[in-house]
């Protein structure tokens, strides 16, 4: 019970029980299921952001790109589909994710061959990223009028009962999960945050394995493009402006060490889901949206400065059930 | 061994041959800068006049003022994310004072006070509880920008005093501004204090290797606690000329400046890892964005399309050197 209590993400399961206990004593409504199934699809696309800033974050870099990314690719399906309606959408999806990656491989180039630190690589394209929009569009928008009933129908419709966005989800977690627990990229990824020099002794191609990450980031931005012009039915150079620093937030708040090596899946999935629930909840219980700013803020620092205790251990036992056979 | 840099050496003048500062960072930079101004003077027949190149100097002024702090601040081997926000509250406060009919020495003391408090409460947060400065400062930059949200909402502040726009919008002699003397002025300043003085001696070792800086007796903890004081005051002052410049408040106020001003600090060749930079790399940065923005500006090129220029020039620049390294079949 206690090596239970340690994980992290019970504490934050735990504490997002009680913020959906505490919102439901004045909106009884909050809890229920199809209202929670709501809420889980809002953050969906969050929460996917999360995962891919995630694997960026624990090999001790970081990707202020996503946004801007996300952006531009949405941009490109966007218009492909105004001009060109008859392409069918798996195949936009595909589109996307191979946009996503292209613009994620110039970061992680960047970063693997010319050894630039990647916040400083990441904050060029960041800028360059949403400009290449504006160069794309011309400055115009795409809106829901121009987009075919499939392109914005698509990730609506329900199979048993959920809607596709939160299969979606559902599927990136679960390969996250792979990724991370049962790949060797996985243990790699945690490895070079833990102790990059022991990474490097032990045959793990540190820079390749960077640019694998940020081509995955890309791809998830990508993907999130699609999914969030989809589901806005706009797309615009000012689509998820600032939407970055969200993504990074919720990171925190899952308890993923912004010094690499440490965070989970569910700690990224909650760590989002946490965010979504406050930003839902707000106009429910009457509270003005002009709250939420400050209450994510105080939430970001609140869960660091609980999460500091953790991270102050050096480096961090990656194969526990090994050690505890031994 | 992407990830571990080889620990790096103090600057000092005296082991420097003179050579070195012919093929600096520096001198980098001013033959990029002198290229973007030929460029513009050719591509546009407005730009060389005395009083368009003074409209220039807004341009850069006030994000560079906190980019001087920001350069310390990131030699040192933290980050601050939250000045845009810091701006944003100090310029709410500010709006507040202005409804209560505070005269203008008053507001400008709330906005200096203001900034040095968020400042304070940043150092504390990092310094007292060993947290990672990028962490809390994305904290506190929702938590600040979040305060004036939600004191301002969707309206703003007017009516500011006629004496009040000096600040941003006043001339001290012909065409140069007041805000282009406080950012000279800034600029001696901090490059005495980076350069000249045991503090920055200090900042350096910091940036370097905190553990050995702590072990030969440098109060880390302190002289980062000032450091973010530092960047809390300049992202005070920079709200009053902002606020004065603009003549109103809104809580969108200043945003994504914190980019910029981070882009500033690593054109000018201050290492995001911290331990490597000087001011004058800062402050020929700072021209050269502004540099890049107004010319743009004159040829009716969208600022969202400038941010394309400023985001290669930062690639690229800092590309340059390591590319050349490998051609030359450096290490």
């Amino acid at each position: 019970m206690k090596a239970f209590l340690k994980y992290r993400e019970i504490w934050l399961a735990a504490a997002i029980i009680v913020l959906i206990g505490l919102i439901s004593t004045r909106f009884p409504a909050f809890a229920d299921p199809g209202n929670l199934r709501q809420v889980f699809n809002d953050t969906s696309i969050l929460m996917i952001l999360a995962l891919g800033q995630m694997v960026v974050i624990l090999t001790r870099s970081i990707d202020l790109s996503m946004a801007s990314n996300l952006c531009f690719t949405g941009m490109v399906v966007a218009m492909l589909n105004a001009a060109h309606p008859a392409i069918p959408i798996p195949l936009l999806i595909i589109i996307a994710l191979a946009v996503g990656l292209v613009l994620g491989a110039i970061n992680g180039l960047l970063v693997w061959r010319l050894n630039i630190p990647s916040i400083v690589v990441t904050l060029g394209t960041l800028t360059i990223y949403r400009g290449a929009t504006f160069v794309l569009s011309g400055g115009a928008w795409v809106n829901a009028d121009k987009m075919s009933p499939e392109f914005i129908g698509f990730q609506r419709a329900a199979f048993l009962g959920i809607p596709v966005l939160s299969w979606i989800a559902i599927l990136v977690i679960a390969l996250f999960f792979v990724l991370m627990t049962r790949t060797a990229l996985g243990r790699s990824i945690y490895a070079i945050g833990v102790n990059p020099t022991a990474s490097v002794y032990t045959g793990i191609d540190v820079g390749r394995t960077k640019f694998i990450v940020f081509c995955i980031s890309g791809m998830i931005g990508g993907l999130a493009g699609y999914l969030w012009i989809s589901r806005y039915v706009i797309a615009s150079v000012e689509v998820a402006n600032g939407y970055e620093l969200n993504i990074i937030a919720a990171c925190v708040i899952g308890g993923i060490s912004i010094a690499g090596g440490i965070g989970s899946v569910g700690g990224a999935v909650l760590g989002a889901l946490f965010l979504g629930i406050i930003s839902n909840a707000l106009p429910v219980i009457n509270i003005s949206p002009f709250w939420q700013m400050a209450i994510s803020g105080s939430a970001i620092i609140l869960a660091v400065v609980l999460n500091a205790r953790g991270e102050r251990q050096q480096g961090r036992i990656i194969l526990r059930k090994v050690e505890a056979v031994t | 061994m992407t990830d571990v840099p080889a620990p790096r050496h103090i600057p000092d003048r005296l082991d420097k041959p003179l050579s070195s500062a012919i093929f600096s960072w520096e001198a980098l930079l001013v033959v990029v800068a002198v290229a973007i101004f030929a460029i513009n003077s050719f591509a546009s027949p407005y730009f060389l006049d005395p009083y368009s190149l003074s409209d220039l100097t807004f341009n850069f002024t006030e994000k560079g003022l906190i980019a001087f702090a920001m350069a310390l601040l990131i030699i040192s081997g933290e980050i601050d994310l939250s000045v845009a926000a810091i701006i944003a509250l100090a310029s709410t406060m500010m709006g507040m004072a202005v409804q209560a009919g505070a005269g203008t020495p008053v507001l400008v003391l709330i906005g200096i006070v203001v900034g040095l408090g968020c400042g304070a409460f940043n150092g504390l947060l990092v310094t007292r509880l060993g947290l990672p400065s990028i962490v809390v400062t994305i904290g506190t930059m929702s938590l600040f920008r979040g305060i004036a949200f939600i004191i301002l909402g969707d309206q703003a502040y007017k009516g500011y005093p006629e004496s009040f726009a000096f600040f941003g919008q006043g001339y001290v002699w012909w065409v140069v501004s007041f805000e282009l003397v406080l950012f000279l002025i800034a600029a001696v300043v901090y490059w005495f204090l980076l350069h000249r003085t045991s503090f920055g001696r200090r900042v350096f070792a910091i940036g370097n290797n905190p553990i050995a800086a702590q072990f030969s007796g440098v109060r880390v903890g302190r002289i980062k606690f000032i450091l973010f004081c530092l960047t809390g005051l300049m992202s005070g002052i920079a709200s009053v000329l902002i606020t004065s410049r603009l003549g109103s408040t809104r809580p969108s106020i200043a945003q994504g400046y914190e980019l910029e001003v981070i882009t500033m600090v690593v054109l000018g060749g201050v290492s995001i890892l911290g331990g490597a930079g000087s001011i004058v790399g800062v402050v020929l940065a700072a021209f050269i964005m502004g540099l890049v923005t107004f010319g743009l500006g004159l040829l009716n090129v969208p600022g969202i399309v400038m941010s394309i220029f400023i985001g290669l020039l930062l690639i690229i620049v800092i590309a340059l050197p390591i590319v050349w390294r490998r051609l030359r079949g450096g290490r």
